[in-house]
């Protein structure tokens, strides 16, 4: 199993007042799923996007990630995991204004400390592989939305992730753009890739082969797509 | 590891690019602080090389009886300003009843001009003395052709004289000085040496002594000028006791009642060295503080544009921790960064203090210089400031919670 979430729960104390953003959340995703987690805001969808990508620890619960309990894990090794096991898009792409694509994608290999050589080749690659390859140069603020999603795509990939964790990913984009990024991801499913999606929108949940729902910090409903069913049946 | 340092300082490079002036601004306290030291320091160097010239010639050994003290000690001058001179006959005095002085040497001196035929040089020192007046005050010690005066110049009060280098040069471009006569004031003496080279000490040119018998200088000059009495001592253990006795002797040869404060001072090198130790020490404290301070003052302006920085990019930490950024990537970071912005500091300093140095040693008889070891100190200065201040800025932002950073707009 990738990953196998037990009993996770997210207290958040306000002093005053505890907020529960997760109530015992149970989830097992496999290698090579499509999984996109719905839910409207204040479901508790984020909180477990955080968790999942290892951006934060449950209060309560286990987390294990490639059969590694990451839930007890301190700082430096959460950066490690996400350095080498997870891969980000975040709906503002979360570039770094002043460097240019190329740079961009390099980053997540300066911190697992490749040589500059094996950096500039694999994030060249990656970039090729998202239809760039002829804008490595560019500064994100020269780049349209389309393209620096494509840049955040190649940046989350480079490392070969176990995750692709995407939240979001059209939701700065108009939707023509959108398909563009949806297909890219389904893409990318198909050579292998396991992507969690997380969105508000049925029309982008439905790229994915199963859906799970999100209602105050509990899982309300999990089902498998059409698109699942087709693969289920191919 | 090394390689992430690079890519630190790299990093660090571009966010200073990205906001020049500020990073001036920023390193103005540091630059200052720096040139302050530094300069401070280089002009130490200078006055002590130049002090050590000066002085060199006075031997531990000897004591000088003067009209006023060297160093002013507690008296105003117009309490000592009316003191009667000192004669060639309280020096014959000291000559006849010292017992333990081995040598007793009269020094008279007076700013004067040296001509020959179309040469002609001013304000050279002259000085009456006698044969042993050669390196038992300020300047040369050894001569460098000829002799110095004898006792039978001294005693028939010959016209002859013992010209420094410069007055050499300058009289005789092309023959040699020996044997020639030259004017010093209106007199005409004949030239029988001419002294090593010896530079200038702190505005003092050496090469432009004469020494004459003093004999020949009370020809020449008159009879109205206060005399210095150098004494040298036989046993330098003996030299409070040497004191007690000139002081005593002096007394009597300018016939001081008992209860009359003494009228003249007994001068030596230790004086001298204790005085200019004083200033020194007040130069050294003043380096200190006023760096110190400024180094503080820039310290904590570079905390503060770190901490600016920090807030500034709180989104970038983000970014680079949710990418796998361990704290001591950030960490490394920033410090790297403060520690970047400090050196562009020292490395401005440094080359203010230099220029300033080099101001001074042109425009001033100070000579200042300095050395290498600056940049060590340089290095120094880097480190500790950057790192001190930069440590709170850099580790706040190594423990930002990654969540929270990402979504700081």
């Amino acid at each position: 199993m990738l990953i196998e979430l037990t009993e996770i729960s997210k207290t958040y104390d306000l002093g005053k007042e505890k907020v529960h953003a997760l109530r015992g959340i149970d989830l097992s995703i496999q290698r090579n799923e499509y999984i996109a987690i719905m839910g409207p805001s204040g479901s508790g969808k984020s909180t477990l996007m955080n968790i999942i990508g290892c951006l934060d620890v449950p209060t309560e619960g286990a987390y294990n990630l490639e059969d590694v309990s990451v839930h007890s894990m301190t700082d430096n090794q959460l950066a490690a995991i996400r350095n080498k096991k997870i891969g980000f898009v975040f709906q503002t792409f979360n570039l770094l204004p002043r460097a240019n694509a190329l740079h961009n994608v390099e980053l997540p290999l300066i911190y697992s400390g490749l040589s500059k050589r094996e950096r500039r080749e694999m994030a060249e690659y990656s970039l090729v592989s998202v239809g760039l390859g002829d804008r490595m140069k560019h500064k994100p603020a020269e780049l349209s939305g389309g393209q620096r999603q494509r840049v955040a795509i190649a940046r989350a990939l480079v490392n070969n992730p176990s995750i692709l964790l995407a939240d979001e990913p059209t939701g700065n984009l108009d939707s023509e753009t959108g398909r563009e990024i949806m297909s890219l991801l389904t893409k990318l499913h198909e050579h292998g890739n396991t992507i969690i999606l997380v969105t508000h929108e049925r029309e982008v949940a439905e790229h994915a082969n199963r859906v799970v729902h999100i209602l105050d910090g509990m899982i309300n409903e999990d089902t498998i797509t059409r698109n699942g069913m087709k693969a289920a049946e191919a | 590891m090394i390689r992430n340092i690079f890519e630190s300082a790299k990093i660090a490079l571009q966010a200073l690019w990205a906001h020049k002036l500020r990073s001036i601004l920023t390193t103005l306290g540091i630059m200052i602080g720096v040139m302050t030291v530094v300069g401070i320091f280089s002009i130490i160097q200078g006055l002590n090389s130049g002090f050590i010239d000066l002085i060199s010639g006075l031997g531990s050994d000897v004591l000088y009886i003067d009209r006023y003290s060297w160093v002013m000690e507690g008296q105003e001058w117009w309490e000592v300003r009316g003191r009667q001179r000192i004669t060639l006959d309280q020096y014959q005095y000291i000559q006849n009843h010292s017992r333990l002085a081995s040598l007793v040497i009269p020094q008279v001196g007076t700013g004067s001009s040296v001509s020959r035929r179309e040469h002609s040089l001013e304000g050279v020192q002259v000085i009456g003395t006698n044969e042993h007046g050669l390196g038992t005050g300020f300047g040369p010690q050894n001569i460098e052709e000829g002799r110095f005066l004898s006792p039978i110049d001294v005693e028939r009060r010959r016209m002859v004289a013992v010209i420094g280098e410069r007055i050499a040069e300058t009289l005789f471009p092309d023959i040699d000085p020996l044997g020639e006569r030259i004017t010093v004031g209106r007199d005409r003496f004949l030239v029988i040496g001419v002294l090593e080279h010896q530079g200038n000490a702190l505005g003092n040119d050496f090469d432009t002594n004469v020494y004459i018998p003093y004999g020949a200088f009370l020809k020449a000059f008159g009879a109205w000028r206060s005399y210095t009495i150098a004494v040298k001592v036989r046993d330098p253990e003996q030299m409070e006791d040497a004191r007690i006795e000139l002081t005593g002797l002096m007394r009597t040869a300018r016939r001081l009642k008992p209860r009359e404060e003494k009228d003249f001072a007994i001068n030596n090198q230790e004086m001298l060295l204790n005085f200019y130790n004083n200033i020194t020490r007040g130069l050294w404290a003043a380096a200190i503080g006023i760096g110190g301070i400024s180094l503080l003052v820039g310290g904590i302006g570079i905390m503060n544009i770190m901490l600016v920085s920090v807030t500034e990019r709180t989104k970038e930490i983000g970014i680079r921790k949710a990418l796998g950024a361990a704290r001591w990537h950030v960490m490394t970071q920033f410090l790297i960064e403060s520690m970047t912005v400090c050196s562009l500091g020292v490395i401005i300093g440094m080359g203010l203090a230099a220029a300033l140095a080099v101001g001074i040693d042109n425009a001033t008889p100070l000579p200042t210089s300095i050395s290498l070891s600056w940049a060590g100190l340089g290095i120094g200065f880097v480190v500790v400031i950057g790192v001190i201040f930069g440590l709170w800025p850099a580790n706040r932002a190594a423990k930002l919670n990654p969540i929270d950073a990402l979504r700081y707009e």
